[in-house]
């Protein structure tokens, strides 16, 4: 078996078990793909080619003398260029002074200690702050299908890295869809946990009470391996749920969607629907003020974190990024706490949609991956900016504190991946992978990724 | 301080730093404050200003068994 014909994480995981492949052959097979595409699609800033060898060839050796860890031992791992790794800079993206870290984030020793390997670090939106990663001081991340789009963002380049076969799981951050918005792009899968479950110590905030860690990878069995392990948790799979009962918030979340993403949505219903699954129509109160008070949090956080790094290298930032910092110092604290009470209002109004049901489903983007540059984007006859069309769907869920979980859902026929959302009760996460892992079946019969890479 | 001399402090302010381009950002960032501000009543704001508008009921929505 060779580490190009493996599908997933899983599955590796399972030749590495089987002795049937050594990890030494999976790093070095993820390394050649990056080697091979990486400087095409900029997914990578850093690559720890001679570490992550080494420590393949120690994994070898544990398994060969018995001391197999689980099902991340020997598995090639990417951490998001916003997540502190020991000995490695973490810039960012951004060619403001970089952070040079001792100490790995919680979130990387948790992999390390269960045996993951991390072979380097990837590209993102400076500073984890937008949705395209086309504003790095690494270039713009590339999408794997058509390289004039956008990755999606901001962990772009951990998207990227699964679906071109560089690594067999990403670690991103998702402050307001950070990992869901890429993974709907590039045809993956993300998890952002329950807010608070996953440690953001060693991350680069961007929103302090808004910033999630999460896994993008290629299944949802993956995203549950890679979750447990960041915890510290032994890494479990999840079983798929049956009967599920599932609600649709409709208006505001079906108000703007292109015609794939509305197709494809309507067909995962139907079959749904057909497998036996209930899914009704629910109503989430206050969603027209979801932005502005997204807005409000996430600049003013956002603000308080760069002040000191602004007053200091306020040229070496993007121009676009700079200016959104800039503006989120205007902010009133009056309206910042405004907007900190109407968030616990708008978490009720989630529990209140979760009510007897097991799971939200709605689509996780609103378009396909959008042209890198653009501005704004056509959904039917109204232009729309692209940022706050890639937030609409995902950054309630932030403000929440709600697990949330992007799936892919298909192909439109431009050819680009569609993705649907579906988003759990607090506290909840491991019932959403179950809910996830069921209704992915429904779509791709468990196969996972339709992102179409060659990995 | 209400909305408009926010702005217009803002608009003064960012112009006076040498940052003109801001201006378009603080006019969307004024009325998405405004529609915030509009919106304690809806929130439940605790001083009073009006009941909490309680709408995540959808009449066309089917009950639950």
């Amino acid at each position: 078996m060779t580490p190009a014909a493996l599908p997933d994480l899983a599955t590796a995981a399972s030749a590495v078990e089987r002795r049937e492949l050594s990890p030494v052959e999976l790093v070095k097979g993820c390394l050649d793909r990056v080697a091979a595409r990486s400087a095409a699609l900029n997914a990578f800033i850093a690559v720890f080619d001679r570490e992550a060898t080494a420590q393949a060839k120690r994994a070898e050796s544990e398994i060969q003398n018995g001391r197999y860890r689980g099902p991340l031992h020997g598995i090639p791992i990417s951490v998001k260029d916003l997540v502190d790794v020991a000995g490695a800079l973490t810039t960012s993206g951004s060619a403001v002074p970089p952070r040079n870290p001792t100490h790995d984030a919680p979130v990387v020793a948790h992999l390390r200690r269960a045996g993951a390997i991390i072979i380097g670090k990837t590209n993102l939106h400076e500073f984890a702050f937008g949705t395209t990663s086309e504003d790095s001081a690494y270039g713009p991340v590339r999408h794997p299908i058509d390289p004039s789009r956008s990755a999606g963002g901001s962990s772009g380049g951990a998207a990227v890295a699964i679906v071109e076969g560089m690594c067999f799981g990403s670690i991103g951050t998702d402050t307001g869809g950070s990992v869901r918005i890429p993974s709907a792009a590039c045809g993956i899968t993300g998890l952002k946990g329950t807010l608070g479950e996953v440690s953001c110590e060693g991350v680069v905030p961007l929103s302090e009470t808004l910033d999630h860690v999460g896994p993008l990878t290629r299944t949802v069995t993956d995203a549950a391996l890679l979750w447990h392990a960041m915890m510290g948790r032994p890494p479990r799979p999840p079983q798929p749920a049956e009967s599920l009962w599932i609600s649709t918030p409709r208006r505001y979340f079906f108000d703007v969607l292109d015609d794939d993403v509305r197709e494809l949505m309507a067909e995962t219903i139907r079959r749904l629907q057909k497998a036996g699954h209930t899914v009704e129509d629910v109503a989430v109160a206050h969603v027209e003020r979801i932005a502005d008070v997204y807005l409000h949090i996430s600049l003013s956080e956002a603000a308080w974190y760069h002040a000191p790094l602004l007053a200091q290298y306020a040229d070496r930032y993007t121009p676009p990024v700079r200016l959104r910092l800039e503006m989120g110092r205007y902010i009133q604290a009056e309206d910042y706490v405004r907007a900190m009470h109407a968030r616990s209002v708008l978490r009720t109004a989630v529990d209140r949609a979760l009510e007897g049901a097991d799971a939200l489903l709605l689509p996780a983007l609103a378009i396909a991956a959008p042209p890198i540059g653009a501005a704004s984007v056509a959904v039917g006859d109204t232009r729309h900016p692209v940022r706050a069309l890639m937030l609409r769907l995902t950054q309630l869920f932030n403000i929440t504190g709600h697990p949330a979980i992007a799936l892919p859902m298909g192909i439109g026929r431009d050819g680009l991946p569609r993705g649907l959302q579906l988003v759990g009760h607090r506290g909840a996460t491991d019932r959403l992978l179950e809910v996830a892992r069921a209704v992915e079946r429904q779509i791709t019969g468990g196969a996972g990724s339709v992102g179409g890479g060659t990995g | 301080m209400d909305v408009d001399a926010w702005l217009a402090a803002a608009l003064a302010d960012a112009e006076a730093r040498g940052l003109p381009e801001l201006k378009p950002l603080l006019e969307t960032l004024a009325r998405s404050t405004q529609a915030l501000r509009d919106a304690d009543a809806e929130f439940g704001h605790p001083a009073g200003v009006g009941a909490q508008k309680d709408n995540d009921s959808d009449p066309t929505a089917e009950p639950r068994p």
